[in-house]
């Protein structure tokens, strides 16, 4: 329901007018009254003595309910806006929900067929197995059936090729005229020498007594080696029990446990010691609690020796350095044996090929004319190389002897030009110095320096190159 | 290198010719070649002679020499030899005609023929007094006990005729016989003194395929045939001591042997196995395996490898030239597999009957230390075991099927040939393969060794050759 509007209440509404005022009155007082506000106008007669103050109360009190029921009306609209989103988002959930159950009930159908199919393929293969089970057993029944026939059927053949063996040998034995017999020059004597016995009652408890004689002979032969195997590894027991425990007592003081040690120690040599009494007797006498003891105590040492060797095995894995003199840790133990093994391969390729080429250097034929071919052979090549470079070290010979020549003759022509330029120089300037003297006594400068720039460069050059030669040779 | 050497046994040299050849750093001297036939050819038990049938002749020579000391002639081809203990006597048995013959040493005109008769010959033996003849007739009626010395013939019934029915203790007091009455069998023990049954009792095999006495004379081993695998330990007087089933159904056992000392009893079945019983328990003590890859032993593993004849390498001189067969024929030497090694297998036919698998040949080496081993289905392999280790020694791969292969008498030195010309040896040192310079083909069919262990006998088809071998040998 829309609100009242405001404005509505300027507008004067036609509910009042000057004619109906007082059932207006009334009208209201009535509507007041069932409100509960107090009447705005006395029960006057007619008057229209309005109270105000009351009309005024009564008019606020409508406002305020207005503006109360108009907030609860909001409240109200905005709860209905909340419910209806509420109801909308649940019919949404609930159609989800719905698909998915649908789902899933497909699902839960679709593996139920597919259990109902693995269990009946499951009763197929057992009914197989059982079937492939009495198969087997029925063949196995046959054979056996098949056994004991053929071997009835043996036993009856051989029964009868025994008749007929029987009979053959009656016939034969019948027929006297086998011409079976020995011949012989004469008989011989016996290998031992010895004439033959009779045999009677005494000779068959001779060779009773004999053979009986025979088996007692190897039981005691056996017996004894018995024995002696017995003693034998009785004595070496001894000795590994001792040698036992002179290296656990070594190696438990090493330890610093020594007390301890030697109560244990001690309680141990004393069950040695009581081991020993026992078994120095005869050999023969030693009874089984001897025995036993013996056995459990060399157990017990076993058992220690080896706690102990694992235990120093562990140190030496981790490679402690408190015993390192003695305890070289296992990973350069390893290193060391595999540096050792190969260079033990090494060695021994080395020696294979020297073999080979000691086998190849033996192998060759040693037939001469062969053998002196094939060395000149192998030769040739390098004597071919050698006068190769023979050759070509004579021609360098002859050049290096050309060039010599020549730069021999090349400086005697210098020292020849040299000479002859010397004696020109000497000679131009001999001839300088008489012109000179003739014509210039005053000016020998000038004229020295007019007439040197023809040659100057080159004199300067050759004075300054034969002051230097000289000043070199000095 | 030298061809012609006299050798220390040498005694007169215009008989023999011997060539010497120089073989991998081991010296080895061949006599010449002689005929025989039937692989008929035995040494005497005392070492001195030799004894070859040629067809009907008896030819008896001396060892050493090799000169012809006796010549006989049988009646009809002989087909078996064997001489006396005491080394007198040689009986031949000629089956044929149902006779055996027996000549003396030390009388070559004393004679003695033995005559069967309609009963007909399928076996002959000597006792081992070397007096006594036992021999078995057609189908196996009897064993007739024939005395050379008194006029006595002894009849025994019911022999079994099987793989292994008769056996004599080593010190030649008892026999053992199999026999089987009314389906079962029975073990006969007689005294070979007069042939007084000893002893006669039930054996509880199914079929007994033979009987073996221990080397001390005191248990014997009796085992059933391939169906079942059974072995049974009796007595001497005849009381069961013991029985070892390794398993059922499958076939069982192929080969049986005592160890000298013994102490074990070695047995080779159908499964490529060889299971060693103790003689204190009679209970197996381990097993040896055949298995076609070796990996991770301390075997070493010999594979024979053919060198191809090089001619023109060789010394070229006239002696050489003469010996033409050693210009083409192949060398060959041992080289020494890298493990992990195949050896190879020859899968078997499975529809026949005694399908060639599992082992077949056990043979220990007289001082008890070695066992050596042949499986049927890696016939060019021979298996070494070391039986103070109780493991695998070594393995001897040839480039041919193995034919036969014996230890030395007195070291333990092994023997083996494969049909080819050479003969190969093998010691703990080593092994090394030697060609027998003979003039034309020789093909080492079978080899045996001298009692002294200094030589060995070749037997090719027709001919023998002896190898005097060395004591020491290198690889």
């Amino acid at each position: 329901m829309p609100p009242l509007p405001l404005s509505s209440f300027n507008v004067s509404s036609n509910f009042c007018t000057e004619e109906n005022i007082s059932e207006c009155i009334l009208y209201i007082n009535q509507e007041l009254s069932s409100l509960c506000f107090p009447p705005i106008f006395r029960n006057s007669d007619e008057m229209r003595d309005l109270d105000a103050v009351v009309a005024l109360n009564n008019i606020h009190d409508l406002l305020q309910l207005h503006r109360r029921a108009v907030g609860m009306m909001e409240e109200l609209e905005v709860e209905q806006l909340k419910s209806s989103s509420d109801l909308h988002y649940q019919h949404l959930t609930n159609s989800r929900l719905k698909d998915q159950l649908e789902l899933s009930k497909k699902e839960n159908m679709r593996l139920h067929e597919r259990e109902r199919q693995l269990e009946t393929n499951l009763k197929t293969l057992q009914n197989c197995l059982k079937d492939a089970k009495e198969e087997v057993q029925r063949l196995q029944g046959i054979i056996a059936s098949r056994a004991t026939q053929y071997n009835h059927d043996i036993k009856r053949r051989e029964r009868e090729h025994n008749r007929v063996k029987e009979r053959l040998n009656q016939l034969l034995i019948a027929k006297k005229e086998n011409k079976q017999g020995m011949e012989v020059l004469n008989y011989v004597g016996r290998s031992d020498g010895r004439r033959c016995l009779w045999k009677t009652g005494k000779t068959e408890s001779r060779h009773e007594g004999e053979m009986y004689k025979t088996l007692l002979n190897e039981f005691d032969n056996r017996q004894r080696e018995l024995m002696v195997e017995n003693i034998e590894l009785k004595k070496v027991l001894q000795q590994m029990k001792r040698e036992m425990v002179g290296v656990l007592n070594s190696k438990k003081t090493c330890q610093k446990e020594e007390k301890q040690s030697n109560n244990t120690d001690q309680s141990t040599l004393q069950t040695n010691s009581d081991d020993d009494e026992p078994l120095k007797g005869p050999p023969e006498m030693s009874c089984d609690h001897a025995r036993e003891k013996l056995t459990n105590s060399i157990r017990q040492q076993w058992r220690k020796l080896k706690h102990h060797v694992e235990r120093l095995d562990s140190q030496a894995s981790m490679g402690q350095d408190g015993d390192s003199e003695e305890i070289i840790s296992k990973q350069l133990h390893e290193e060391e044996t595999e540096r050792l093994k190969l260079e033990i391969q090494q060695c021994k390729e080395f020696i294979q090929t020297q073999q080979q080429l000691l086998q190849q250097q033996l192998n060759t034929p040693c037939d001469e004319e062969t053998a002196a071919v094939l060395n000149d052979s192998y030769m040739l090549e390098e004597k071919e190389r050698l006068k190769e470079e023979w050759r070509v070290f004579e021609e360098q010979r002859k050049n290096f002897d050309m060039e010599r020549r020549n730069f021999t003759e090349a400086a005697i022509r210098l020292g020849h030009e040299r000479k002859c330029f010397e004696d020109d120089r000497a000679m131009w300037l001999k001839h300088q110095f008489l012109n000179t003297t003739f014509a210039d006594q005053m000016k020998p400068q000038s004229r020295r320096t007019d007439e040197f720039p023809k040659h100057s460069g080159h004199e300067e050059k050759l004075i300054s190159i034969s002051e230097e030669r000289h000043l070199e040779t000095i | 290198m030298s061809y012609l050497t006299k050798t220390s046994s040498d005694q007169s040299l215009r008989y023999s010719k011997r060539f010497a050849v120089y073989s991998s750093s081991s010296t080895m001297n061949f006599s010449e070649v002689f005929k025989q036939s039937n692989q008929l050819c035995k040494v005497s038990p005392d070492g001195k002679y030799l004894a070859t049938c040629v067809q009907y002749r008896l030819v008896v020579r001396d060892f050493n020499t090799l000169q012809i000391v006796h010549l006989y002639t049988c009646l009809d081809q002989v087909m078996h030899m064997e001489w006396s203990s005491d080394s007198l006597f040689i009986l031949c048995a000629m089956y044929k005609r149902g006779l055996v013959q027996v000549w003396s040493l030390e009388q070559p005109d004393w004679h003695c023929k033995i005559d069967e008769g309609s009963i007909g010959l399928v076996s002959s033996r000597w006792s081992p007094d070397g007096r006594h003849i036992l021999n078995t007739t057609e189908f196996n009626l009897r064993v007739t006990v024939w005395s050379l010395c008194t006029k006595s013939v002894s009849y025994i019934k019911y022999p079994k005729a099987c793989q292994k029915g008769l056996d004599f203790t080593a010190d030649g007091r008892y026999m053992a016989l199999a026999e089987r009455r009314e389906c079962k069998d029975y073990i006969s023990v007689f005294v070979c003194d007069d042939w007084h049954l000893l002893r006669h009792f039930e054996s509880e095999t199914q079929d007994l395929a033979g009987l073996e006495w221990s080397p001390n004379g005191c248990v014997l081993a009796v085992w059933d045939n391939c169906l079942e695998y059974k072995v049974l330990l009796y007595s001497l007087d005849g009381r069961l001591l013991s029985s070892y089933s390794a398993y059922e159904w499958s076939l069982g056992i192929k080969s049986v042997a005592w160890s000298p000392s013994s102490q074990f009893l070695a047995v080779g079945s159908y499964d490529e196995k060889v299971r060693i019983l103790n003689h204190i328990t009679w209970k197996k003590i381990t097993e040896f395996e055949h298995p076609a890859t070796i990996m991770n032993t301390k075997a070493v593993v010999f594979k024979e490898v053919e060198k191809r004849p090089v001619v023109g390498s060789e010394d070229l001189s006239i002696h050489q030239l003469t010996m033409d067969n050693l210009l083409f024929s192949t060398q060959s030497k041992y080289e020494i597999k890298q493990l992990p090694a195949q050896v190879p297998v020859i899968k078997p036919d499975a529809d026949r009957a005694n399908p060639k698998i599992g082992i077949s040949a056990l043979a220990f080496s007289s001082d008890n230390r070695y066992l050596a081993t042949k499986n049927d289905n890696m016939p060019q392999s021979l298996w070494v075991w070391d039986m103070q280790r109780l493991s695998l020694l070594a393995i001897l791969e040839q480039t041919a099927p193995m034919r036969c292969f014996v230890w030395d008498p007195r070291r333990p030195r092994l023997a083996l040939c494969t049909g080819n010309n050479k003969v190969y040896l093998w010691s703990p040192a080593g092994c090394v393969s030697v060609n027998v310079p003979v003039e034309g083909s020789f093909q080492v069919q079978s080899l045996f060794w001298h009692c002294s262990g200094s030589s060995l006998v070749l037997l090719s088809k027709e001919h023998i050759c002896l190898c005097y071998v060395e004591a020491e040998e290198e690889k």
